[in-house]
C-alpha cells in the first residue's frame, strides 16, 4: 500500500482528500502545515505529498524547496493542491519540483487523473 | 413520460441520428430536454413533444437530437489509446509516409474538441520530426453547438483538470479569467465539420487513423455494423481505427481486426 501525507491546513480538506485516498487504496497520514510535513517526511518519507500552497507557519512552496534538498526527499511525488489557480503559480511550483498540480475545488476523478499521470495508480 | 412520448421520441432520434435510446437513458431526457422545452416557453417534456408532433420544426427537432447525442469528453481519455498513438501509430506512420509527408486524421466524434486537440498536442509535440509535413485533423460531431464550442476551445478549470498533464496545460494554454483556451497553434490544427455518422462518408476523403471512440455504444449492431463497413473504405491500407474501451468490431464486422498487443485499435482485415 502506498503512502500519502495531506498536508493542510484545512481540517475539511484533509478530511475529504483522506477519504478519496483511502478509496483509492492509499495510506493516508496528515499535516498542518510545511513544517509539521517536514518533520513528518524526515522521519519517514511518503510515496507521494498533497500539498496545499497557503498555510501557517511554513507555506507549501517553502515546505517543496525544502524537501527537495533534504535526504530522500528528492524521489518523492509531489501533487500540488491549491486556490492558487494561476500560470505564474503554477510555473513555480513546477520549477520548485512539483510533479503536478491540482487546482481547487478537486474531485476524486482530478486526483485518480492526476495520480495516474504521475504513474501512482 | 408516457410510453407513447418516449417512442415517439426513441423513433424521432432513431431516424435522425442513428441514436438508440434505451429505457435505461431515459433519465437524461429530463436534465437535456427540459432547457429546450423552457426556451420554447413550454413548461413539460409532454408539452415539449407535443409541439414537436404538431409542427414538423426543423429547428426545433435539431435542437432535441443535439441535446440527446452530445457526450462527455474529456482530454487524453483513457490515456492508453493516446499513448499507442503517440508512441507507435505516429512513429510508424511517419516511417511509412515519409516520401508523401501527408496524414490524415479523423476524429468521428469530436464533441467540444478534448480529443482532436488531445492529438494536435501529441503531434506538435513531435513537431521536429514533422517538419514539412502536412497534417489534417477533421473533427466531426453531430452537434453544431459543441463544435462552435470545440473551435473556441476554451474549457473550464474542471476540464482542464481531467486528463490533461499539468505540463501540457502550461505549453499549450492561456488562462482567460476562469477558464482556460487551448492556444491558437494547437486550434489551428484541426478543422471542425457538422456530420452525421449515418450520411455518406464520400465527401470526407481517405484517413490514415481514425478515431470513433465512445460513439458506436449508442448505435443498434446494424447501424454499428454499416458504420464501421463504411469505415473500412476510407481508412489507408495500413491504418488505424480506434474505437472506445467498450467498444470492439468483433461480432460487428469482419472488415477490421483488433491488433494485437494494442488494445482498442483496429486494422483492415486480411
Amino acid at each position: 500500500m502506498k503512502s500519502c501525507l495531506i498536508v493542510d491546513d484545512s481540517k475539511v480538506i484533509r478530511m475529504v482528500a483522506r477519504r478519496i485516498l483511502e478509496e483509492l487504496d492509499f495510506q493516508a497520514e496528515e499535516a498542518v502545515d510545511g513544517q509539521e510535513a517536514l518533520d513528518s517526511c524526515l522521519r519517514s518519507m511518503p510515496d507521494v505529498v498533497l500539498l496545499d500552497w497557503n498555510m501557517p507557519v511554513m507555506n507549501g512552496i517553502d515546505f517543496l524547496r525544502q524537501l527537495r534538498q533534504s535526504e530522500g526527499g528528492e524521489g518523492v511525488i509531489v501533487v500540488f493542491c491549491t486556490t492558487e489557480n494561476d500560470m505564474p503559480h503554477i510555473r513555480e511550483a513546477m520549477e520548485a519540483g512539483a510533479n503536478e498540480y491540482i487546482m481547487k475545488p478537486f474531485d476524486k476523478e482530478i486526483i485518480e487523473a492526476k495520480f495516474s499521470q504521475v504513474g501512482l495508480l | 413520460m408516457n410510453a407513447a412520448d418516449f417512442e415517439y421520441l426513441s423513433t424521432v432520434l432513431r431516424q435522425r441520428s442513428g441514436l438508440v435510446l434505451s429505457t435505461e437513458k431515459g433519465y437524461l431526457l429530463e436534465s437535456r430536454l427540459l432547457p429546450i422545452a423552457r426556451d420554447e416557453g413550454l413548461e413539460s417534456l409532454e408539452d415539449l413533444v407535443a409541439k414537436m408532433r404538431s409542427k414538423n420544426d426543423e429547428k426545433l427537432l435539431s435542437a432535441v437530437t443535439e441535446a440527446m447525442t452530445t457526450n462527455e469528453s474529456f482530454f487524453f481519455r483513457d490515456d492508453r489509446p493516446f499513448t499507442i498513438f503517440r508512441e507507435d501509430t505516429l512513429p510508424g506512420l511517419i516511417a511509412s509516409r515519409s516520401d508523401t509527408k501527408k496524414l490524415r486524421i479523423w476524429c468521428a466524434a469530436a464533441s467540444t474538441g478534448q480529443e482532436p486537440y488531445s492529438l494536435a498536442m501529441i503531434i506538435k509535440d513531435m513537431e521536429a520530426q514533422l517538419a514539412g509535413w502536412r497534417i489534417e485533423i477533421l473533427g466531426t460531431d453531430l452537434s453544431s453547438e459543441v463544435l462552435e464550442k470545440a473551435k473556441v476551445g476554451l474549457y473550464s478549470q474542471f476540464e482542464v483538470q481531467r486528463g490533461l498533464p499539468i505540463q501540457l496545460l502550461m505549453k499549450y494554454f492561456e488562462q482567460q479569467n476562469e477558464m482556460w483556451q487551448i492556444n491558437a497553434a494547437i486550434r489551428g490544427m484541426v478543422q471542425y465539420k457538422p456530420f452525421n455518422l449515418l450520411d455518406s462518408f464520400t465527401s470526407l476523403g481517405k484517413f490514415d487513423v481514425i478515431f470513433c471512440r465512445n460513439v458506436l455504444i449508442y448505435f443498434d449492431q446494424e447501424t454499428k455494423t454499416d458504420i464501421l463497413e463504411r469505415m473500412s473504405k476510407l481508412v489507408a491500407p495500413d491504418g488505424s481505427l480506434f474505437l472506445g474501451g467498450a467498444e470492439t468490431v468483433i461480432g460487428v464486422t469482419d472488415k477490421f481486426a483488433p491488433v494485437t498487443g494494442k488494445r482498442g485499435v483496429y486494422g483492415l482485415a486480411a
